[in-house]
């Protein structure tokens, strides 16, 4: 299995193998988690720790964007009492952590991901429910079958 | 900024150009073709305006009456009142009343024509891993599956979550599906015919400070208006002042019907937002003592202040769905197993025209042989022209075939028409219920859904185009191995077969 050195090869010599969905976590109410379950289609390609490290800290940025708290009332008060005009000009704290965490993600893919043979979708542009990993198969590698169980992935680093 | 998406929408297109000169299939034309925005393959039962700027319902008559009675009401207030009581008492009458009523107007509109929280409906391999995930947990037995629910605990609370067939996700505790307009809600609240759209968790303080700027504008016209009707009795007598100004009668008459009920509906708001409930809990008594002793609400912060602070001046979620953004090309689509019919992807970017141009070929086509050679993964679409240029959407560089526009009615959903009173605004809650009992008989049916157009709209029977069969077959041995699968396959085949001749 060839190593992926980054996303442009990633996307240029593999095929989809996969997808692996990580779902909502709702056993703290509407706000938005996503479990840190470790799915099994993954154990070969990446360790536990990293995949663990990623679902956490994108967590924290969300748990970041809907903290209820002095800045967003703030925000919340002025907006109203500019009957709300003022979001022609300025974005909201949500969606300026939302940036950040389309950041976070494209880097997290460079460094992390891609050279697995792995893809982290944004949860945004699945409306939030679910993170969706794409699990890549060299394409240059005719014999393997199922991208899942080959090991050889692995050693890709 | 449309001069920058229009030249990195041609950037995709000239590098698919190049990379496929030698197609027959790809005519020239099809890549000129301007590409569609999301909101005009948008699945549920919503209108747009202002090229996907604004939302509504698709029922908008009352939006307009309410715009009307509010318009005709405080015009008439501003051109017969006002003159008279500016002179005789103050002007800052006329200023208080044009200060509330561009509130109110402003409130309204934000209400009506934003996004309520609406969830986008899963693409095919969501629902087709979600599917899996229920089968593997029923067990897979021959016969229907009973309604689909999970159970969560939140703050000590068991809340289920139920399944949506029409939008194939399991919705989010407090989200429902609303009827009328076809599109699961987060945190639903009612559909408002007088608004003219949802309330749900985008548009819910917006539609509180409507109702509530409402009230103190209703009580304020018919109090001046009462007020200049007796100032011009005492001076001029009671008929004589009536005669002189006929359109306070109308005004009186207007705002004291209203009155009653508008005001009536804050006070109800105001309690539903001070124990952090919403009208369709409320009404179905999901956390009334009444259903257990140790029922209560798991999302309420225990205070009434945090409660009314949270729901007004919280942060403000973004819309999840893309309304503006472009159809782009399908993502890469997953292999399923194939029946000995192979099919391609179907890319989104000539969608506008009701042609259906699915070819279900049994074995290597031309076509296929002549991007035997492709990569199946190309170019990526950054969409909007603002997105970032390394990650997201991967572009099927795949012949163009597209599927046509059906536009999917649940087979549940029940027009809830009878619920609409005029004089109220009743709750129109989701029907996750009746979904559920229904859906058991038309699980066929529901399967069609797999082919309604969305972001990534090929139905599970499709092959990413361009990648060579042999390949292909190889790929598909590894996964979606239970036997459901199959029957799905089956379903969207024939699916497929039957557009094929639409």
């Amino acid at each position: 299995m060839s190593t992926f050195h980054n996303l442009q090869e990633l996307r240029h010599s593999a095929s989809l193998a996969n997808k692996v969905f990580i779902q909502r976590d709702y056993s703290e109410g509407t706000t938005c988690r996503f479990q840190t379950k470790f799915p099994s289609e993954l154990e070969s390609r990446i360790e536990r720790t990293l995949f663990e490290d990623t679902v956490k800290t994108l967590n924290n940025y969300y748990a970041e964007a809907e903290k209820i708290g002095g800045q967003s009332y703030l925000e919340g008060c002025l907006a109203c009492a500019t009957a709300y005009l003022i979001f022609l000009c300025m974005e909201t704290r949500y969606e300026k952590v939302l940036k950040k965490i389309a950041k976070y993600i494209q880097e997290q893919n460079e460094k992390v991901y891609a050279p697995r043979g792995l893809l982290v979708t944004d949860p945004i542009d699945r409306g939030m429910r679910v993170i969706e990993i794409s699990i890549y198969e060299d394409r240059g590698s005719s014999g393997s079958s199922s991208g899942s169980s080959s090991v050889s992935g692995s050693t890709a680093r | 900024m449309h001069l920058g998406v229009s030249e990195s929408m041609r950037e995709c297109e000239y590098n698919q150009i190049s990379t496929r000169s030698s197609t027959p299939m790809e005519t020239p034309y099809k890549n000129r073709t301007p590409k569609k925005r999301k909101w005009e393959s948008f699945p549920g039962r919503n209108k747009f305006y202002c090229n996907g700027r604004i939302m509504m319902a698709k029922q908008t008559g009352v939006f307009y009456l309410t715009l009307a009675l509010i318009l005709v009401t405080c015009g008439l207030f501003f051109t017969f009142d006002c003159p008279f009581l500016a002179l005789q008492l103050t002007p800052v009458i006329p200023v208080i009343g044009g200060v509330l009523f561009l509130f109110v107007l402003g409130t309204l509109l934000r209400t009506s024509f934003s996004d309520p929280g609406v969830l986008p409906r899963a693409n095919a391999d969501e629902a087709a891993d979600l599917e899996r995930q229920i089968d593997v947990a029923n067990g897979s037995t021959g016969y229907r599956p009973p309604p689909r629910t999970k159970e969560v605990v939140i703050n000590g609370q068991t809340v289920k979550l139920k399944y949506c067939f029409t939008c194939k996700i399991f919705r989010p505790p407090r989200a429902s599906h609303c009827s009328l307009c076809d599109n699961c809600v987060e945190r639903f609240d009612h559909h408002c015919p007088w608004v003219g759209n949802c309330v749900g968790r985008r548009n819910y303080r917006f539609f509180y400070m409507f109702i509530l700027s409402l009230s103190f504008l209703t009580i304020f016209i018919f109090s001046f208006v009462i007020t200049h009707i007796i100032l011009r009795s005492h001076r001029f007598g009671f008929l004589s002042a009536l005669k002189d100004s006929p359109a306070s009668v109308l005004e009186v008459v207007v705002c004291f019907f209203s009155v009653w009920s508008i005001v009536g509906l804050s006070g109800f708001h105001t309690y539903l937002i001070s124990s952090n409930q919403t009208t369709n809990e409320d009404i179905k008594g999901s956390w009334s003592s009444k259903r257990g002793k140790d029922n209560y609400n798991p999302y309420s912060y225990g205070n009434i202040f945090t409660n009314c602070c949270a729901a007004l001046c919280g942060p403000l979620p973004p819309s999840l769905i893309d309304r503006r953004g472009f159809v782009r090309s399908d993502a890469p689509q997953l292999a399923p197993p194939t029946n000995g019919i192979t099919t391609y992807g179907a890319t989104q970017s000539q969608q506008g025209h009701m042609v259906s141009e699915i070819k279900i070929k049994a074995a290597a086509t031309p076509l296929l042989q002549q991007h035997s050679s492709e990569p199946v993964i190309l170019t990526t679409c950054p969409e909007n022209g603002g997105s970032m240029p390394g990650r997201g959407p991967l572009t099927l560089g795949g012949p163009c075939a597209s599927l046509p526009l059906g536009q999917p009615t649940p087979p549940t959903s029940i027009p809830s028409l009878g619920c609409h009173e005029a004089a109220d605004m009743l709750p129109i809650h989701g029907h996750g219920h009746s979904h559920n009992h229904s859906h058991p008989l038309q699980e066929p049916v529901a399967h069609h859904h797999f082919l309604t157009p969305e972001e990534v709209p090929s139905p599970p029977g499709m092959l990413p185009c361009g990648s060579p069969m042999g390949h292909n077959h190889a790929m598909q041995a590894g996964f979606y191995n239970p036997a459901s699968q199959d029957s799905l396959h089956e379903d969207s085949v024939r699916g497929l077969v039957k557009l094929s001749f639409v």
